[in-house]
């Protein structure tokens, strides 16, 4: 097994005496898929901001390929190549989908001391955007401002704008939330595309999804670990059936 | 008709002061989500920064419509990495309540010095005379303010449209987060763009000292029709501070030779009249997730 590229050891996060993430270790192995489950308020989105840099962790370190990114704030640790999606949607709501895609290319080439220099629309990067639209099925959308994009074209959008950055890391958070069945299997086949190379992280409901795409699963419960596994194993883990008890999720 | 156009002038040129300043505050709203109360004290210190290095230092006007500015901006500095900065993070109000606090004891200080009376300040020669317009003769310093405050509004606004820094600021603005998470370092961005919008009232200021009384409280008497301005434009809006500074110099300028019992309040009923129809003002936007 290759040497994890995202480490975490005892991860912990405290908002004004709430621990909402507490000695968490996690190996996220290079090149895998690394899916984070668990029921509301398990500390996911947390976890997913302590590792991205827009948390700064109470305890605990962090490392990318090996390298200490505790404490980095998120630009850095985007710069590292770790890109993300937000739990909410999050866009420019008059900018379109094609300008989306550019601004992400464009953000790759630095800004460096030449910040006066003019940046017309984007149109160096024209080519690449609408390649990359093309791939998350929004070809047809390329001019729409994103506000008036339907949700789930939304949430392709962004994913889009975090495949731009060409990272070795890709944390998604809920990528298929608000989807629908049709949408849900294309972002499937993409996370399938777009993968080699890559190591992708999930945070993700939709059972279904998991079992398609994860090769590890960790379960996380009241902010800590409860489980760490295969797909298949993770589900007939009785903590687990235990710990979603009562949740529409144990039976899918 | 001739009185007509003079009053249409005389109220862009004053539109020209409000816009400067309406201009600063988006910008510094937009980038920090600070009300910054303390602008009209900023214009004051711009004024009586150039009154200063004229009466003490012999600084002519043109040098300290460079030198006051380039000064404001490293107090603006100063002030956002040592007072500002730390209540961001917090309720708005206390930024609120820190800038307001700030105008009272710049205002303070500065009446300290020089007391409550207003003092001279001379037209550069340059700018003494009065350009012939054909239907009447008018001020060539009223002139040069008002194309002054145009270029200075247009300067900013093809900054923020087609500069690099501009769009990172203008994507600070509206989507902090995704903007860091694309790999910008949005912090860097926010002491300069603060001090630019200091620097800019500083601005103001000096255009302001050779035509306005230069006293303590020009500022304060200043704000509050900024802030009309600002409510209308569309709070956070640079084009709509800027459009409706100039609009509301106008409308007052006129309002004051058609309907002078309403000359102090008519901004304020054009406010009120705005947020009616449209809350979040000409320009503004509901913030609504997307």
């Amino acid at each position: 097994m290759p040497p994890p590229i995202l480490q975490a050891r005892g991860l912990g996060k405290q908002f004004r005496g709430f621990r909402a993430v507490h000695g968490v270790d996690l190996d996220i192995a290079a090149d895998s898929v690394h899916a984070l489950v668990g029921p509301n308020g398990a500390g996911k989105s947390t976890l997913f901001n302590l590792l991205t840099g827009f948390l700064r962790p109470s305890a605990g370190r962090i490392t990318l390929a090996g390298a200490d990114v505790t404490g980095l704030p998120p630009e850095r640790v985007a710069r590292l190549g770790v890109a993300r999606s937000f739990q909410i949607t999050t866009l420019f709501p008059q900018v379109s989908a094609r300008e989306h895609v550019g601004l992400a290319l464009q953000a790759r080439t630095g800004l460096g001391w030449r910040f006066w220099r003019s940046e017309g629309r984007l149109d160096r990067f024209r080519d690449r955007a609408l390649e990359l639209l093309d791939d998350v099925g929004l070809a047809d959308a390329a001019e729409v401002p994103a506000a008036a994009l339907a949700y789930g074209r939304k949430r392709a959008l962004e994913l889009a704008v975090a495949l731009a950055l060409d990272p070795r890391v890709l944390l998604l958070d809920e990528p298929t939330a608000g989807m629908g069945a049709e949408d849900i299997d294309r972002t499937i086949a993409l996370i399938r595309r777009v993968r080699p190379g890559r190591t992708v992280v999930l945070v993700e409901h939709n059972m279904s999804v998991v079992r398609n795409l994860a090769d590890r699963v960790t379960v996380l419960q009241r902010g800590a670990v409860l489980v760490e596994g295969g797909y298949a194993e993770v589900r007939a883990d009785p903590r687990v059936i235990t710990a979603y008890l009562g949740e529409t999720h144990a039976d899918r | 008709m001739s009185g007509f156009l003079q009053q249409c002038f005389n109220g862009l040129v004053s539109g020209g002061f409000y816009a400067l300043l309406a201009l600063g505050l988006a910008v510094i709203f937009g980038m920090l989500g600070v009300v910054n109360f303390a602008h009209g004290a900023f214009f004051m210190l711009g004024a009586f920064g150039a009154y200063v290095a004229l009466a003490e230092f012999g600084v002519p006007f043109w040098a300290a419509l460079v030198a006051v500015p380039a000064l404001l901006f490293l107090f603006g500095a100063v002030l956002e990495r040592t007072l500002i900065r730390r209540l961001v993070p917090f309720d708005p109000l206390y930024n609120f309540l820190l800038t307001f606090g700030l105008t009272l004891v710049l205002q303070d200080l500065v009446k300290r010095e020089y007391g409550v009376q207003s003092q001279p300040y001379p037209r550069p020669a340059e700018l003494s005379g009065s350009l012939d317009l054909g239907l009447f003769d008018y001020p060539a310093y009223q002139v040069f303010v008002l194309a002054a405050a145009v270029l200075l509004c247009l300067a900013v606004w093809l900054i923020l449209t087609r500069t690099r820094v501009g769009m990172v600021v203008r994507a600070a603005t509206e989507r902090p987060e995704l903007t860091r998470a694309l790999g910008v370092n949005v912090g860097r961005w926010v002491t300069p763009v603060f001090a630019f919008g200091v620097a800019l009232a500083g601005l103001a200021g000096v255009l302001a000292a050779p035509m306005r009384a230069v006293n303590p409280l020009m500022g304060a008497d200043l704000i509050i029709a900024v802030f009309a301005v600002v409510v209308i434009g569309g709070l956070g809006s640079v084009f709509g501070s800027v459009l409706a500074g100039f609009a509301i110099g106008l409308v007052q300028s006129l309002g004051n030779l058609y309907v002078p019992a309403l000359s102090q309040t008519l901004i304020f009923i054009i406010m009120a009249g705005v947020l009616l129809w449209r809350p979040a003002g000409l320009f503004g936007r509901e913030e609504a997730r997307t």
